[in-house]
């Protein structure tokens, strides 16, 4: 039953703050603040009692009969990879309110009903075990991050919003059409027409058919994670959309890219996935760097920062498709920090924006010297992101390298690039806003603000040196996805694992036979 | 005892924290006690160690302490542990000692300055991170400090951050250091993939085992080499650390002197093991170091900056510490490196005493005569440069530097080298007298402002006395063969093997060619010539030295000029191009269509008939 409440809390705490517009400016935000932090709680509460519910699949579960005629039912379902992507929803969630507080001066009601709507989505997404019921939450979180930047958006925000909706859009209809598919091939194959997940992971279906599929799947996921070259709806969007739907964006719309690859493409498919590893190496390579010599090229920071997802998401592809538990930890942990990180990044543009009316980095300079403590959170996000060890992100990074070093050391050495480049461009930000000579005034943080960046800091200071509990939770669910163990290499074996390279790669099918 | 060791890191590490989170600290002065009081305790408790490690050693030389399970996942497992070998005391001994001097130095010399309290939160994760990297037992952890350092040395070296320059050379030394950086990352991934553990010691042991007769030293070795020439401005990868010079000076004393950019020669020593597998490593290591040694000093010696002098100094000295490294000899590299860390660091607290007076010029050339303005740091800085320059039998640079060339001698192919060795000793020499007669000697030509003080002048005598005494720890035969800085090392590195009676010139010529140098210093220097009047008939090549050969350019024109112009490309998102024309397909499609709806009912009817014909013959047809 929790798992419902997780669901529709945000539901009912963003009609409670859509109402409660009336009551002042800041009753919304607050309405959603407390919606928000009552549903982590809820979410803390799992997190300190998964030690104990170990020995099943699943964390949590609740299944009821939706439409059974279609074989539909209400399934959701968590284990430790949703759940720690439901815990940063409702984090960065937070974190996003308290950023938009004084941004959004109309119709603050509506604007925070529809952010708790796309949170709902999301959330929903991270926990739904029947594809028709994923898919509902994979289009309810489309619909209101739209509006959300058509109508309060920044200049070309019209723009921007159809072009998020049709790229997003584009992709989800070939994944909804591979869902029918898939639900047609396993019912005539077992008699039992059903979208539930597990019975579906076991379908039995030419190798033709299961590549189209895979195909269809990873083309929805790619849109939004993003993978180049679908990635170019993302600057837009990121750049156009207010702070607190820019935060969404980046740090939890492209995590559902992630997380599906993870929980359908890979499982649902798993040969063709093997066969098309190289491509997709291939892509997170290209992406990597492609992304991080464009954010370098970038005037407009929030454009900037928008690039630098697209190259760390490439991590995150590669990590996917090396499949092996070292990168799938890292996937986890890269998916985990980029979220904080790159939501605080956005954070700190939204706040520059708002103090200076201006994007453009060519106009800023010197801030250190008026807002040290914005500089200061501006550095460690900065850091964050070129991968310095003892933050978040390193572990990730490093754990993904690992991973897909045994698979594929060719990808792993060229994504290795993006080390320098992302150094390049982080440091780049913080001379061009932060240091030289000091062009305007500006306020610093409030206490408001601090209060937001000082848990999200503490998060990637934590989770840099203390990763372990993250590692752990996730640990449990990687022995039900069937993930081969990436065997650490024993005496005498160590030459001829080196020299095997890629061939030591292997997905394990033992679920299918 | 041994049990406080993981307090030598975490003391400055809190004085790091309690810098950077207390909003307001009552006073500045406040503010560097703090700074100073974290890296002093850290020292007087490393000496301490050091002491019980001197009395009662422990079990095989070596404690290693466990502070938290870092990462376990997939088979790797890492422990966040620290390891006390000789190896580890003696580089925590230098960084926190000379570390402690140079904070006590901090204190008057950054005094005033607005963005005190910064200064001294760097310095003290500085410090931190130094620790952890030369404590780590395991490399991901050791990688931890490695990056940690990279990154204060970036703060720093903009710490005056107004200025544009300082930013520059700021980032241009994180960026060039992560290239070598990224090469050692990835040599962390063969060293775990092929060997299957991150402990260093663990990792040695299977080397040798596992991997005697095949290729992965080599590829190991070379890449954990990539790491080590970005981090001590070696070959090609030099060119960060002049720029580096941006920063306070006490910061060039410290990080880009004493201890951050040896942390490459403390690499390849402790990896010797894997090193020694990979003879061809080995010998690129010997020839990128008397490469850079000589290269470095003749940049040196046109140099008008003092701090330059002393940036491309520094680089030249850890040539001959990757000198010793190359040849097989890493006690000699570690006893150079402790005695260049006193001399050093003299040097450059010396020449922050003199910048300091001249309201911060740092212009040689507009300098002079300061012998008698400044009695005290003028004999300071002449104990560590005669030390630098290795001036025979009273300095311990002589000693340093003499047992390198003994053993570059020795060595398989040493004559080259050791020629370069010595052509390295005398042109050492050379620049470090001309910086000292046109600094020391001749006319005043700027009024100086008061003396160095307590803080600043402690250090400067304590360094001193470090500089020239600091070698009799470790003497030739023929001066009493002294032996108890390689015994004390000796559970690290085995012992040296003086294999063959070195000749008697050998020696006169390690010993000779610094007193050379001295001599044609003074000869073309010291009696009160201009400088561009000597170096005149240098001609280009002064020019050519000046730019250090030339690499800023050539870098500029094969990496940044390419860079910048690929992302001025790329901004306008040509990948964006394909999509944009399906949207003007569909605009023309739509413009197209919307022409056909004229309200006119013949075009409709005709449309209609036309439409009719056609399906009416694909179903006949």
């Amino acid at each position: 039953m929790i798992l419902i409440w997780i669901v529709f809390i945000p539901v009912i705490g963003g009609l409670l703050a859509r109402l409660s517009g009336g009551l002042g400016r800041s009753a919304p935000a607050w309405v959603s603040l407390g919606t928000l932090t009552i549903a982590f709680s809820l979410t803390a509460g799992l997190f300190a009692g998964a030690g104990e519910s170990a020995e099943g699949r699943w964390l949590a579960e609740v299944k009821l009969p939706w439409i059974s005629q279609l074989g539909v039912s209400f399934h959701l379902a968590m284990d430790g990879l949703s759940l720690a992507l439901v815990a940063l929803t409702f984090f960065l969630g937070a974190c996003a309110v308290v950023s938009s507080w004084t941004e959004v001066r109309e119709r603050s009601g509506l604007f925070q009903l529809n952010l708790m709507l796309t949170i709902a989505g999301i959330t929903g997404a991270f926990l739904a075990m029947d594809l028709f019921l994923f898919y509902f939450f994979w289009e309810l979180m489309l619909i209101p991050m739209f509006i959300l930047i058509a109508l309060w958006g920044h200049e070309n925000r019209r723009y921007a919003s159809i072009k998020f909706f049709i790229f997003t859009q584009a992709g989800s209809l070939l994944m909804l059409v591979a869902i029918l598919v898939l639900f047609f091939i396993h019912g005539r194959a077992t008699g039992e027409y059903t979208f539930s997940y597990e019975a579906l992971l076991s379908t039995p279906m030419g190798y033709t058919a299961e590549f189209l599929l895979m195909l269809a799947f990873f083309a929805a996921f790619a849109v939004k994670l993003p993978v180049f070259p679908f990635h170019t709806w993302l600057p837009e969007a990121h750049t156009e959309a207010p702070t607190a739907g820019s935060v969404i964006l980046a740090g939890l719309l492209l995590k559902t890219g992630g997380y599906g690859l993870i929980r359908f493409v890979v499982p649902l498919f798993p040969e063709a996935s093997f066969d098309f590893a190289p491509y997709a190496f291939a892509l997170a390579v290209i992406g990597i760097i492609y992304g991080a010599v464009l954010a370098f090229g970038q005037r407009d920071i929030k454009r900037l920062v928008a690039y630098t997802s697209v190259s760390h998401m490439g991590f995150v592809l590669l990590g996917v498709y090396a499949w092996n538990e070292l990168a799938l930890q890292g996937v986890l942990v890269q998916m985990v920090c980029h979220g904080v990180s790159t939501g605080a990044l956005f954070m700190i543009a939204g706040a520059l924006q708002e103090r200076l009316h201006t994007r453009d980095i060519s106009e800023m300079g010197g801030l250190w010297t008026g807002a040290p403590k914005m500089g200061a959170a501006a550095l460690v996000f900065a850091l964050a992101s070129l991968g310095l060890p003892g933050l978040g992100n390193f572990i990730g990074e490093f754990l993904v390298f690992l991973g897909v070093f045994t698979v594929s050391p060719e990808a792993a050495i060229l994504a290795a690039a993006g080390l320098v480049l992302s150094a390049i461009y982080s440091l780049w930000i913080i001379q061009r806003v932060f240091h030289g000579p000091q062009k305007t005034g500006i306020t610093d943080f409030g206490r408001r603000e601090m209060a937001a960046f000082v848990p999200m800091i503490a998060v990637i200071v934590w989770l840099g040196l203390f990763p372990q509990p993250l590692l752990d939770l996730f640990g449990q669910t990687l022995r039900t996805l069937n993930v081969t163990a990436s065997v650490p290499v024993e005496a005498g074996s160590g030459v001829e694992k080196l020299d095997a390279g890629s061939a030591v790669y292997r997905i394990s099918l033992t679920a299918r036979e | 005892m041994y049990e406080l060791l993981w307090l030598v890191p975490a003391l400055p590490f809190a004085g790091f924290l309690i810098l950077a989170l207390i909003g307001r600290v009552p006073s500045a002065r406040a503010a560097a006690a703090v700074g100073a009081l974290s890296v002093g305790l850290s020292a007087a408790l490393t000496l301490y160690i050091g002491y019980e490690y001197l009395v009662s050693p422990p079990e095989g030389g070596a404690f290693t302490q466990s502070l938290w399970q870092w990462i376990s996942a997939g088979g790797l497992q890492v422990t966040a542990a620290l390891r006390l070998d000789a190896l580890s005391l003696l580089m925590a001994v230098v960084v926190t000692s000379v570390g402690f001097l140079i904070h006590l130095y901090s204190m008057r010399y950054m005094a005033g300055d607005d963005g005190l309290r910064r200064f001294f939160a760097y310095m003290n994760l500085f410090t931190a991170s130094m620790l952890v990297l030369v404590l780590s037992d395991n490399l991901l952890f050791l990688y931890v400090g490695w990056e940690g350092v990279g990154l204060c040395s970036y703060l720093l070296i903009g710490f005056w951050y107004k200025e544009r320059y300082n930013g520059y050379a700021a980032r241009k030394a994180f960026i060039v250091t992560r290239v070598g950086d990224t090469l050692f990352a990835i040599g962390i991934l063969v060293l775990f993939t092929g060997l299957g553990t991150m402990n260093i010691q663990e990792l040695m042991t299977r080397a040798t085992a596992e991997w005697a007769g095949s290729g992965l030293p080599t590829l190991a070795a070379a890449l954990l080499l990539g790491g080590a020439l970005g981090k001590s401005a070696q070959l090609p990868l030099q060119t960060w650390l002049p720029d580096a010079m941006a920063g306070p000076t006490p910061v060039s004393a410290f990080i880009h002197a004493a201890t951050m950019v040896t942390a490459g020669v403390y690499l390849i020593a402790r990896t010797h093991a894997l090193f020694d597998l990979a003879p061809e490593v080995m010998s690129v290591v010997a020839v990128i170091g008397a490469a850079t040694l000589l290269l470095a000093s003749f940049s040196a010696l046109v140099q008008k900056d003092i701090k330059r002098v002393l940036a491309y100094s520094t680089i030249s000295q850890i040539g001959y510490m990757f000198l010793a490294l190359g040849v097989g000899a890493p006690q000699a590299a570690m006893f150079h490196f402790m005695t260049h860390a006193f001399f050093k660091a003299l040097l450059f607290l010396g020449a922050g005493a003199v910048i300091l007076a001249m309201h911060h010029e740092q212009d040689m050339t507009k300098m002079g005569g300061l012998r008698k303005e400044m009695p005290f740091v003028f004999w300071t800085f002449l104990a560590g440069a005669a030390s630098l320059s290795a001036l025979p039998f009273v300095t311990a640079g002589y000693f340093s530097k003499d047992l390198i060339l003994s053993l570059v001698w020795q060595s398989s192919f040493g004559a080259v080298l050791w020629v370069c060795g010595v052509a390295g000793a005398f042109l050492t020499a050379l620049y470090t007298f001309r910086m000292v007669f046109l600094t020391f000697f001749g006319e005043g030509r700027k009024k100086t402002v008061e003396g160095p003080g307590v803080k600043m002048g402690l250090p400067l005598l304590a360094l001193a006395a470090l500089s020239i005494a600091g070698g009799f720890v470790e003497t030739p035969e023929f001066f009493g063969g002294m032996g108890l800085f390689s015994n004390f090392l000796s559970p690290v590195f085995p012992l040296l093997q003086h294999a063959q009676e070195e000749p008697g010139w050998v020696l006169y010529a390690g010993a000779g060619a610094p007193v050379a140098g001295l001599a044609a210093a003074w000869l073309f220097y010291g009696r009160r010539k201009a400088v561009d009047a000597v170096e005149q008939p240098l001609g280009a090549l002064r020019g050519f030295w000046f730019s250090g050969w030339g690499f800023d350019s050539a870098y500029d024109f094969i990496f940044v000029r390419p860079f910048l112009w690929l992302t001025s490309a790329l901004r306008g998102e040509p990948v964006d191009r394909p999509f944009r024309w399906v949207e003007k397909l569909s605009g023309s499609l739509n413009t197209l269509f919307v022409r056909t709806q004229t309200g006119k009912v013949r075009w409709y009817a005709t449309g209609i008939t036309i439409g009719a014909v056609l399906a009416l013959s694909a179903v006949l047809l």
